[in-house]
């Protein structure tokens, strides 16, 4: 016997059936290879994933937090993240400022802001990887007609500039994305609190500052956490521009599990990495859950 | 919602099925289906592959072979994710010599020993053994033996006052120094000594031709060794000395391409790819028509006549293929000798017999380059040496290749840094 | 401050900005157009001498010396342009009813099932691709447009749900309440309401969707193997050989690779700016 639906159960159950070819893509897709990989990542499955496999529970994970290797790829991503997107909301921030204030030609540089940011992630870093080329790349070129370099520089062989020179590329990309965001948002807020301010005596700076910063701050915030757990995971561009090198100075921590996967078989590790990976990311975005969902708008 | 609880179950149940749907094993019916992997620019163009495969598949009916291309870097990571699975998507596949450690402890590649006769053990070129055996055992057909060649600049050379390439590497630096003096060239030897594997096949070079070796007959690396040190002592020297172009300690071998085709060295040492190239191109060469190959040299008083390094790759097949004997009657079949006598404009074929008599005249007939790579592959190869076969030689390369990067730019002595490279070897062969 | 000095500045400013985009991107084309023996050239070439169409003509009309790679860039480019717009068509219609089930109609977990579905995203793709290569090669799915389209859709559908459910909760609620008054039903409310007025959210979901889907580069790499499949970004990668690197085809390939996504963005580039602001500003 069918029983009456309310109101409200019926639209949970049209809500089911709204959902579920989502749900069924999203976890048919991605279920299993998660458990896959989880299951790996308590075997000692080394060298190839037809080869032995021994069963070492939490083995893997304390080989992993306890080398050295992983923790300098976990602080060569930390480094990554908080430059490329420090400077990216700095400098997003300043175009939109820029953009806002309505200068000569802001139309033609608020549309020309989209080209990076649709530039395909491998065009960009082949283009850079062009651009940083030892002997005939643009950079030593123009370095050179400047007179700030009398000699050509092998840009992407020195272990300490590499990384930044990654992060440059992931910069240019990266920033429209930020300041379109930000430019958005600046035109939304009410101009009357800064009115008033600049009536009471606060210069610009003060107005920048005290008001209009803090009004911005949802927005900076979307920005900053999708950016975040973006750069956290970056991986193409690194094997574009640089593939680990030099001297394992771009090995970022998903880097390090292509490695460990791929490079080395040694499938129960990258594994296991996957999972220490997919742990800080997973906080990064409850923080983020939490903050942009009003938990008051559920049931 | 408690009568919404199970719908919501079912849905994770739906998903998880469909994902276990992917481990049913896929039936076979039909001609067994030979899938091959390989690489474009492995000798012969594509359209010569195709045709072999197709001469293949009409004098097997009951095998079809397909074929596909990738490029070298990824040739590494499909193998590896297609041997993932069972049955394995590809039944043969291109392997190159470096690999073929890692692949056969692995289980992805087929011990095919037995398999081959005694015809081709003494016909084909016994160091292209070297590179498709591993412990004693043989996986796989040798394919595209290839090799580091001498080449230098005939004009600037005769410019310098010399008739003659040099036989040693220390002849090559007096050379050098009246080339360098008299300002024909700034930089008269150019290498691939960056931090790739690169470097490994001129550090290989050089240490063979010392008479040093990377690792003596147990395993155990020995790069370290005095040899070691003294080679790698030699090659900073020749930075010093302003022998060795400083650049060299960023590039591979395109840059030694680049740099040698605008006449801007007159020594340097490079795969067969780049003879054509720089002797023939006219649009990628300035100095068409003035280069020329020799004996690569070696170290006086080594008791090494010439050392290079065996830089080939093989033919194997799948050790989960469901079709062995038909995937390994194709390798067969594309390695006989007489398919490769019939292709071979851009390969050089494994088999000795080839470089003989009328097979000689054909192969050195096809190209103006085959006119003297052919001869020069027949002479040099039996002085090629391939590099360690052991399991973790991508780790350990990466491991040298570091120690090399680190003496060569003086972060640390050429000592220092093989030690480590030599300890790291060590740690991975537990 | 002195409103010429001020403008001035702000001009010089806006130069440098524009510089700083289009530098790049104007090496890469001059690059495309430059020989190899210009490219090769110390002191560099800015402008190219000899400038040559010959890269793009390799690409377009491939004679007989051309490389594999290039002979075939064009059917990458359909390829891509298959794979990119099936995800995006199949995401907007699936992703929206997602979306509006978990806004509207209060579905109970839906905090759980927005986390769960969002946990999926955090797990790095590279550890996905083996378990993912099993998936398709037992269906049979391997170099095929489908497998690619299937893993993009798991990719792209959680942060494209994210971003609709967030353009239909900046909808006011009397709208719907009003049609559904005059006799909607849900789904006919979603139809006739929701979906006309969040056209915007979802062209530039859309065209979120697209980006990334052309943008995938290693599952492309390890999935697809001939023309059957291969994908734009796969093929720029292959314009390296094992020694040999074609620089112009490479920057040429690049130029053509970014032309589809770059004009669908001008084109649309209103609704990124509404996009955007729904997802941040509303927040």
């Amino acid at each position: 016997m069918v029983r009456k639906l309310t109101l409200r159960q019926h639209d949970a159950l049209i809500g089911f059936f709204l959902i579920l070819p989502s749900l069924i893509i999203i976890l048919g897709i991605s279920l299993q290879p998660i458990l896959s990989t989880l299951y790996f990542s308590l075997f000692e499955a080394s060298r190839g994933i037809n080869a032995p496999q021994t069963f070492i529970g939490l083995g893997n994970y304390v080989t992993l937090l306890t080398d050295a290797v992983f923790w300098a790829a976990i602080g060569r991503t930390l480094y990554f993240t908080l430059v490329s997107v420090g400077l990216e909301l700095v400098l997003g921030l300043a175009i939109a400022q820029l953009i806002h204030t309505r200068p000569p030609g802001w139309r033609f540089l608020r549309t020309s802001l989209i080209i990076p940011w649709a530039v395909p992630t491998i065009v960009n870093g082949t283009m850079w990887r062009w651009i940083y080329n030892a002997d005939y790349g643009a950079l030593n070129g123009l370095l050179l007609q400047l007179g700030l370099i009398n000699k050509y520089i092998p840009w992407l062989t020195k272990p300490e500039l590499a990384m930044n020179l990654v992060i440059l590329a992931d910069i240019w990309h990266s920033v429209p994305f930020i300041a379109l965001i930000l430019q958005a948002a600046l035109a939304t807020l009410p101009a009357d609190l800064e009115e008033a301010a600049a009536v009471d005596g606060a210069n610009a700076l003060q107005r920048f500052l005290l008001i209009r910063l803090p009004l911005l701050r949802p927005a900076i915030l979307v920005a900053l956490v999708i950016r975040t757990v973006e750069a956290f995971r970056v991986f193409d561009i690194i094997y574009v521009i640089t593939n680990g090198g030099p001297a394992f100075s771009t090995v970022t921590i998903s880097y390090l599990t292509y490695l460990e996967t791929f490079s080395f078989g040694h499938i129960g590790r990258g594994s296991a990495l996957s999972f220490l990976i997919s742990l800080f990311t997973l906080v990064m975005a409850f923080v983020y859950i939490r903050i942009l969902y009003r938990p008051e708008e559920k049931l | 919602m408690k009568n919404l609880k199970t719908p919501f179950a079912l849905t994770i149940v739906l998903a998880l099925l469909a994902g276990a749907l992917g481990c049913q094993p896929a039936q076979q019916a039909g001609p067994a289906t030979i899938r091959v992997l390989t690489m474009e620019q492995a000798g012969p163009t594509v359209e010569e592959m195709n045709a072999i495969v197709e001469e293949f598949n009409k004098a097997n009916p009951n095998i079809k072979v397909e074929i596909e291309y990738v490029s070298y870097d990824a040739l590494h990571d499909k193998i590896t994710t297609a041997m993932a699975s069972t049955p394995p998507a590809y039944d043969v596949f291109l392997v190159d010599d470096i690999w073929y450690a890692e692949f056969a402890k692995a289980g992805y590649i087929l011990d095919v020993t037995d398999r081959i006769t005694k015809d081709m053990r003494d016909k084909i070129f016994t160091a292209s053994w070297d590179i498709t055996t591993v412990g004693g055992k043989v996986y796989g057909m040798p394919w595209l033996l290839d090799e580091k060649y001498f080449y230098y600049n005939e004009e600037l050379l005769s410019q310098a006052g010399f008739s003659a390439p040099p036989k040693t590497w220390e002849e090559l630096v007096d050379q050098a120094k009246v080339i360098k003096e008299k300002g024909i060239v700034e930089y008269p030897i150019v290498w691939s000594w960056g931090q790739y594997e690169a470097a490994i096949c001129d550090w290989v070079t050089l240490l063979y031709g010392n008479g040093g070796r990377l690792v003596d007959d147990s395993g155990k690396p020995v790069f370290n060794d005095e040899t070691g040190v003294k080679t790698l002592t030699w090659m900073l020297q020749t930075i010093d000395e302003g022998i060795t172009n400083p650049a060299s300690v960023s590039y591979v071998e395109e840059d030694v391409r680049n740099v040698f085709s605008q006449g801007k060295a007159v020594f340097a040492t490079n795969w067969v790819y780049m003879y054509d190239l720089v002797n023939f191109n006219a649009e990628q060469s300035q100095v068409t028509g003035k280069i020329k190959m020799s004996l690569m040299p070696a170290f006086a008083n080594s008791g090494v006549q010439s050392a290079t390094i065996n830089g080939s790759m093989g033919f194997s097949v799948a050790a989960t293929s469901p079709n062995k004997d038909a995937a390994w009657k194709y390798i067969e079949f594309l390695t006989s000798e007489d398919v490769q006598n019939r292709y071979s404009a851009h390969l050089l074929p494994i088999w000795q017999t080839s470089y003989q008599g009328e097979s000689l005249n054909k192969l050195m007939g096809y190209t103006p380059a085959n006119a003297t790579t052919v001869p020069m592959f027949n002479e040099q190869f039996p002085f090629a040496h391939v590099r360690p076969k052991v399991a973790y030689y991508p780790e350990a390369s990466k491991a040298l290749q570091l120690a090399l990067q680190l003496a060569l730019t003086k972060q640390k002595t050429p000592q220092q840094a093989l030690d480590e490279a030599a300890a790291k070897w060590v740690e991975l062969a537990k | 401050m002195n409103k010429v000095l001020r403008t001035l500045i702000l001009v010089m400013l806006v130069a440098l900005v524009l510089l700083f985009i289009y530098l790049p991107v104007a090496w890469l084309v001059i690059s495309s157009i430059s020989t190899r023996a210009e490219l090769l050239s110390t002191p560099i070439h800015w402008i190219p001498q000899q400038p040559t169409l010959q890269n793009y003509l390799n690409i377009f009309f491939p004679s007989q010396g051309v490389s594999e790679v290039a002979r075939t860039f064009r059917i990458t480019l359909w390829n891509s342009f298959v794979v990119a717009s099936s995800v995006t068509a199949i995401t907007l219609v699936v992703g929206s009813l997602a979306a509006y089930a978990l806004i509207r109609l209060r579905l109970p977990f839906s905090q759980t099932m927005l986390i769960g579905i969002m946990g999926t995203r955090m797990i790095p793709e590279i550890s996905l691709v083996i378990p993912l290569y099993i998936f398709a090669s037992r269906l049979r799915l391997l170099n095929t447009p489908t497998i690619l389209i299937i893993t993009y859709l798991s990719f792209a559908l959680p942060f494209a749900i994210w971003l609709m459910a967030a353009f239909f909760d900046t909808i006011p609620i009397e709208l719907e309440d009003a049609a559904r008054v005059d006799g909607c039903s849900r789904l006919q409310t979603l139809a006739r309401i929701i979906l006309p007025i969040s056209a915007p959210g979802l062209v530039s979901t859309g065209l979120f969707v697209f980006l990334t889907a052309w943008d995938e580069f290693f599952f492309a790499l390890i999935f697809t193997s001939t023309v059957a499949a291969k994908t734009v970004p796969v093929a720029i990668a292959e314009f390296t050989g094992r020694y040999v690197v074609d620089v112009g085809s490479m920057m040429t390939g690049g130029v053509l690779a970014a032309i589809p996504p770059v004009l669908f963005s001008l084109i649309f580039q209103r609704y990124i700016v509404s996009g955007l602001t729904a997802g941040a500003v509303k927040g």
